[in-house]
């Protein structure tokens, strides 16, 4: 028991973060495999406008990225900030205002895009009612953020909040320049940018919010958590201040490949693959620094499982880096574009780097900050193999249609005709299509089996009454 | 077996202040993006018709959208067009149908000649898609017939036994209103679409009682039928 931090940070917002942050990657899951097996079998739609495919697919990608994925971002900066800065959040109201706020998108979100309401970009459809406040939420924030470290007490700001910094800026900057559009009226506008410059503009951010929320926010956690959870130092400080500025300056670039033989004109989509494939250095060096950290103590992988998910973490943080740059090979990409490839990739980066990295801090930081032992160790194993092997099947399932599907568009037969109709490459995919589905269900079983732990967890802690007693214990001394 | 190692100049002062790294962050963060935008909004051979200017419409902003003859050149979408794509938007179509063909032998076979940045000018948002669970839109129309059209978003697999398409029977339902395409037509004016004021005034007639299988249909038939592209011509570089 923490009674020191209890009364001196802020843990009540980590907290709820935290929780929701579970409770969130159980729902964007669970409509992920629905989605899914809608295209493994299409019946599932039931003919519903609210249920059909178009409208449930950014139900789950905002489910992910902005559910799951910002409030494990909050929890994970909030909690991270104040121990590396040794001082408590700048405002505790504030703070409430940010997750009220986060919750509240996300409710909005829930509810606006099954009717339909959408600006259609993807990783940015809600509209603009609900872009203003996600802005005002942002910044609170942000600014939250940084006046914590305003105030700090060491002299050196550490790696992780370097990176939480970096995503929190570029996320700002895109967010507002993407979603700019003219009202029509209160759940509808249109992008003030058309056509290719609207594209360049959309996968801008469409890269960076795979960039700067999914990569730079999660290396903030990963240099922070991992370090902790094993009880070592960082590898190498001289890594990851390459690691960091290079991965700042360098993504940026990336979206362009996402364009590649599209009407954009040729320099923009090479200058974008050119810096790609440069990308898979700082990537690597980042990957290196985490794995590495654990070097003279790789025994703790046997005993502690929320280290496996870390180390698993960075495992696939190393092969979505290598596969992404090679995918933005003009070659490769005029193969890939449009399959179910970049679905395998994306998942890959998703599940196997986002989601496990962020499912190993959270499991941390609940026991952290519920000042008491996970409810079931067993189970935590029992997850961590759920999502590997659930995350393995989804990404091979993927990869096997992707290559399928494109080759199968581009074959000829002898007569010089193409070989397969569209309709025979949709045919195709259907046996893949149901593996990805089972290979989502096991990861969703897994983040139940999580939900079920957290929810023992605190229940546990409460009917101990440990968050009580922390708050009210008398400290030894009245230091620090 | 940390080898940290004392930071020195610019990274030790931002490593010691706030400001100093949230300034360094935000210009380092910028700079691609600046990059790789703002030239498109500047150079000429960002779009095709700046060399080649008989692939767009010449009455655009002067004559009404109903002088348009199918051939003419580019054009803004007419109102029940905007219906059509207004409910392409809303029912998600753009996530798994693309409307952008690339230059490649087999792509020219399947849908047709690559497309341009300028047939896409109008396009707001844009609708290339990321994705083809589908197969290519971007010229579809006059592919089909509007029979076809209908019984295929009424229940694709009547059609195509193989797709994974949903059906799409409330579009039969529900009426567009002519009133809010007018409105959002305005909209789209303010952002850069050159309709004029008759433009406004048929959208109020051409959608009146017209359902959103209509409008859809409207929409599907018109992509890629405004322009004829000379396969001769080099557009793009």
């Amino acid at each position: 028991m923490d009674a020191t931090a209890e009364q001196k940070y802020n843990l009540d917002v980590v907290r709820w973060f935290a929780v929701m942050a579970v409770v969130y990657l159980v729902v964007g899951a669970l409509v992920g495999v629905y989605i899914a097996s809608q295209l493994a079998w299409p019946v599932l739609n039931f003919d519903s406008p609210y249920l059909s495919f178009g409208r449930l697919r950014p139900v789950h990608t905002n489910a992910v990225i902005f559910a799951f994925g910002g409030c494990t971002l909050m929890a994970t900066a909030f909690y991270s900030v104040q121990r590396t800065c040794g001082v408590r959040l700048w405002s505790d109201k504030m703070a409430w205002f940010t997750f009220w706020g986060w919750n509240l998108v996300i409710v909005l979100a829930v509810i606006t895009l099954p009717l339909g309401l959408t600006q259609s970009k993807e990783y940015a459809e809600l509209e603009w009612p609900i872009d203003i406040l996600i802005a005002v939420v942002w910044v609170s924030y942000m600014f939250n953020f940084v006046m914590t470290i305003a105030n700090r007490k060491s002299s050196h700001i550490y790696v992780s909040n370097w990176f939480f910094l970096s995503m929190m800026i570029m996320i700002t900057y895109l967010h507002v320049v993407n979603s700019l559009a003219i009202p029509v009226s209160m759940f509808k506008s249109y992008s003030i940018f058309a056509g290719v410059q609207d594209a360049m503009i959309q996968w801008w951010w469409g890269h960076n919010a795979v960039g700067f929320y999914l990569t730079a926010g999660f290396l903030g956690i990963m240099y922070y958590f991992l370090p902790k959870q094993a009880n070592r130092p960082v590898y190498s400080y001289r890594l990851s201040v390459i690691h960091f500025w290079a991965l700042s300056f360098g993504y940026v670039w990336l979206g362009a490949h996402h364009l590649q033989y599209t009407a954009l004109p040729d320099w923009t989509g090479s200058l974008g693959a050119a810096i790609s494939l440069a990308m898979i250095i700082p990537s690597w060096g980042g990957a290196l620094n985490g794995m590495m950290t654990l070097s003279g103590a790789w025994d703790k992988l046997r005993t502690d499982y929320v280290l496996r998910f870390m180390i698993m973490s960075l495992a696939f943080y190393a092969m979505s880096t290598f596969e992404g740059p090679v995918m933005s090979i003009k070659t490769v990409n005029a193969l890939s574009h449009y399959t179910d490839w970049t679905i395998g990739h994306v998942h890959s980066g998703a599940l196997g780097w986002v989601a496990m990295i962020g499912i190993g801090a959270l499991y941390h930081l609940i026991t952290r900050c519920f000042h008491t032992e996970m409810y079931s160790v067993k189970l935590i194993n029992l997850h961590f193999w759920a999502a590997t092997i659930g995350t393995v099947i989804y990404v091979v399932a993927m990869w096997v249609s992707g290559i399928m599907q494109g080759l199968m568009w581009r074959a000829y037969d002898d007569y010089g005709t193409l070989a397969y109709t569209f309709a025979e490459s949709v045919e195709a995919m259907h046996p893949y299509y149901a593996m990805r589905a089972v290979g989502g269900a096991i990861f969703l079983f897994g983040a139940m089996v999580m939900l079920y732990n957290i929810i023992m967890t605190v229940r546990q802690s409460m009917a101990e009454g440990r968050v009580e007693q922390a708050r009210t214990a008398p400290l030894a001394t009245a230091t620090a | 077996m940390s080898t940290k190692t004392e930071s020195k100049g610019l990274q030790k002062w931002a490593e010691t202040n706030i400001w100093a790294l949230v300034l360094m962050t935000a210009i380092v963060v910028s700079i691609g993006g600046i990059v790789e935008i703002v030239p498109l909004f500047h150079m000429k051979n960002t779009f095709e018709h700046n060399k080649y200017p008989e692939i767009v419409w010449d009455g655009i902003g002067k004559r009404p959208l109903s002088e348009w003859k199918p051939g003419d050149g580019i054009r803004p979408n007419r109102p029940l067009e905007v219906a059509g794509r207004d409910i392409y938007i809303r029912e998600g179509c753009y996530l798994c149908h693309s409307q952008m063909i690339r230059p490649f032998r087999d792509e020219k076979e399947r849908y047709g000649h690559y497309s341009l940045a300028s047939e896409s000018m109008f396009d707001h948002p844009f609708q290339w898609g990321s994705k083809r669970t589908g197969p290519d839109l971007a010229r579809v129309g006059g592919k089909y017939s509007d029979m076809w059209h209908r019984k295929h978003m009424r229940a694709p697999r009547s059609v195509v036994p193989e797709s994974v398409m949903p059906n799409y029977p409330w579009l039969d339902e529900n009426m567009v209103d002519p009133e809010e395409i007018e409105t959002n037509m305005r909209g789209l004016a303010k952002v850069g679409v050159p309709y004029i004021e008759a433009d406004f005034a048929a959208a109020l007639v051409e959608t009146k009682d017209k359902t959103e299988m209509d409008a859809i249909v409207a929409y599907l038939q018109v992509l890629g039928t405004m322009v004829k592209l000379d396969d001769s011509k080099a557009y793009r570089e």
